[in-house]
């Protein structure tokens, strides 16, 4: 049922001084003379402070009025006094308001209706995410394309955005940012790298030039459980959200839960703990569902998963002192990435395999990735350096975001570059 | 000699910023490292791993300026209690903050209510200006308990102050009750921590809880 400018006015009405608490609508369909000019009757008791909001027009022509509390009952009575039914339209009208207040104050809210008009500087809700997902697809549907690869254990949608100016199983670069929930700027910068390749292929510059040999991949929100959990709960939450048995604690590292040295010293077999590799390879359908992906494509060049904090560029191993066998054309390519990510603020990075420049850690994403074969593996630590962590302020999202974006393109491009 | 970008220096480098910023922190100086310039270790037999280092800091209050500093810390053998052994020189003077101190402690202790608040920064990274002095003096307050329980092991920062309640004294010291939550790099663990902090704009800050 809708009254939208009565209702509007009464909103506009209400927010002011008056207050509309126990007043009913009752609407009236008069069948007969009598009936009409028993309502007609009910307009000249002014005293009842009665508010036609459909005046009486002839017969059959409903009749509604906003009766207030205490005149409720001299109205009624009147009416069936003389036999005229009515129903109740409105039950109170205050009630209706207030769902009414609370509607506009959410839609003024409202999500942006185009990709240009998101606001790449605040950090943004999982479904207001999705729906930019949605947005761009709609809006570029010859370059970008959803794939749902999964869901998550609360049973969320894993959702890929996937790049591609055409070809067959080209080769490809995969992104993911946000696999551990609370690094908010990860997500964050994923939604402007989205938009920064459709833009760069639309002028033609940029990664235009890698799109014409490469697909990019790019999974925005790679813990959705984990990320809805830290907004609406505990915003320091790392983990997944799943439930092994035998334990009352929740959740599962997810870069600990990979086929790399699982288990091993790196992670800990302890649920409560950050770092719980989980109860077997894989458990974690937030990571199955990437294996899966990956292992069926088949065609993986280069990989990238983006975490926060500490301004580090780091390839394999983390899980064993033993050099990866390409170790010195990792470093080569993350001393030119760093460089180029360095240009644009002046911030500062370090690089190096994950043992030596952070710590030991077992079945890792990039351990994982590499050794199925996807030699140029890296993971990005993104700013800052601990003065604010894990909380960055949102204004720092756009420069983080653009400056990790020259270093991606340089991994890239050097993949493109030495195709194996 | 170490590569700065190994993460044992890193570690005692965080070790060295945390005991300075008990020492010389306050409302009006929130130090910080901005790059680890050199390291060199050393095994001590019966004592422990020293750790020498050069250490580039600067003020978040005064960015545009930095200072040089030379640490040592000292790692003790067996006993993982003891907390480790920090010296640190600074080479030149710090910013004066004696009118900004003087200004904050007049402030607060004209408050008709004792000051409360929570969630410093809030999730989205933000910090009420106001505020900004009680969040560095969290750091004055962190700067002890990181120093006094890291191990070569651990590598602390503070991830967010999520409560601090002001205390009123009978003394001249102000009184902050804080909870702060430490970010454990190595475990990846969030841990929350009660500590009291008194502090007085010419004596400074101390622990005492």
């Amino acid at each position: 049922m809708r009254l939208p400018v009565l209702l509007a006015a009464l909103v506009a009405v209400a927010t002011c001084t008056e207050t509309f608490v126990g007043h009913q609508v009752l609407r009236v369909v008069p069948k007969s003379d009598e009936e009409l000019q028993t309502v007609q009757e009910l307009q000249d008791l002014e005293h009842l402070q009665l508010d036609f909001w459909l005046a009486p027009r002839g017969l059959g022509s409903p009749v509604d009025i906003r009766v207030p509390f205490p005149s409720l009952q001299p109205v009624k009575a009147h009416l069936e006094a003389s036999g005229v039914s009515y129903s109740i339209m409105i039950e109170d009208v205050q009630a209706l308001l207030d769902e009414e207040q609370t509607e506009m104050l959410r839609s003024s809210r409202q999500l942006p209706l185009t990709t240009n008009t998101f606001n790449y500087e605040a950090y943004h809700t999982i479904d207001e995410i999705y729906s930019f997902m949605d947005m761009l697809v709609a809006e570029n549907p010859n370059l970008v394309s959803k794939l749902e690869i999964g869901r998550s254990t609360e049973n969320r949608p894993l959702y890929v955005l996937k790049f591609s100016t055409g070809g067959t199983k080209r080769p490809a670069v995969w992104i993911d940012t946000g696999i551990h929930s609370r690094e908010w700027v990860t997500q964050a910068s994923g939604v402007w790298f989205a938009k920064k390749i459709v833009q760069d292929h639309a002028n033609n510059e940029g990664v235009a030039s890698i799109l014409e040999t490469m697909d990019i991949f790019l999974e925005i929100v790679t813990n959705p459980d984990g990320f809805a959990y830290t907004q609406t709960t505990n915003r320091m939450w790392r983990k997944t959200r799943s439930k092994h048995s035998g334990s009352i604690c929740v959740g599962v590292d997810p870069n600990r839960n990979w086929d790399a040295g699982f288990g091993e010293a790196g992670a800990s077999g302890n649920p409560c703990m950050e770092t719980y590799h989980g109860p077997y390879p894989n458990s974690e359908p937030e990571v199955k569902s990437i294996v899966d992906f990956v292992k069926s494509h088949g065609n993986i060049k280069a990989f990238v998963s983006i975490h926060s904090y500490s301004q580090l560029l780091l390839y394999p191993y983390g899980y064993t002192q033993t050099p990866a066998p390409d170790q010195q054309e990792l470093h080569e390519v993350s001393a030119k990435a760093v460089a180029a990510l360095s240009s644009l603020y002046g911030t500062q990075y370090e690089y190096g395999s994950i043992i030596t420049t952070i710590y030991r850690a077992s079945g890792g994403t990039i351990d994982w990735t590499y050794n199925q074969g996807i030699k140029y593996s890296f993971t990005f630590e993104l700013r800052d350096t601990g003065r604010y962590g894990f909380l960055l302020p949102a204004k720092q999202i756009v420069p983080t975001a653009e400056e990790t974006w020259l270093a991606l393109k340089v991994i890239m491009e050097h993949a493109r570059d030495n195709m194996y | 000699e170490l590569p700065p970008s190994h993460f044992p220096a890193a570690r005692a480098a965080a070790v060295a910023v945390g005991y300075l910023r008990y020492l010389r922190g306050g409302p009006g100086r929130g130090l910080q490292l901005r790059e680890l310039r050199r390291a060199r270790r050393q095994d001590i037999d019966d004592v422990g791993h020293k750790y020498d280092l050069e250490l580039e800091l600067e003020d978040v209050l005064d960015r545009d300026r930095t200072v040089t500093c030379t640490a040592e810390v000292v790692y003790h053998l067996g006993n993982k209690n003891t907390a480790p052994d920090v010296q640190v020189t600074v080479q030149g003077e710090l910013r004066s903050t004696e009118e900004a101190d003087q200004e904050f402690y007049n402030r607060i202790r004209s408050l008709e209510k004792e000051l409360e608040a929570e969630n410093i920064p809030d999730s989205h990274g933000n910090i009420p200006p106001e505020l900004e002095p009680i969040l560095l003096l969290a750091w004055v307050a962190s700067g002890y308990v990181i120093w006094r329980n890291s191990t070569e092991n651990t590598k602390f920062h503070l991830a967010q102050v999520k409560h601090v309640k002001q205390v009123k004294r009978s003394d001249e010291d102000l009184q902050f009750d804080y909870v702060v939550l430490l970010h454990e790099m190595v475990s990846q663990e969030v841990i929350p921590w009660e500590v009291t902090l008194l502090w007085h704009p010419r004596r400074g800050g101390r622990v005492s809880r």
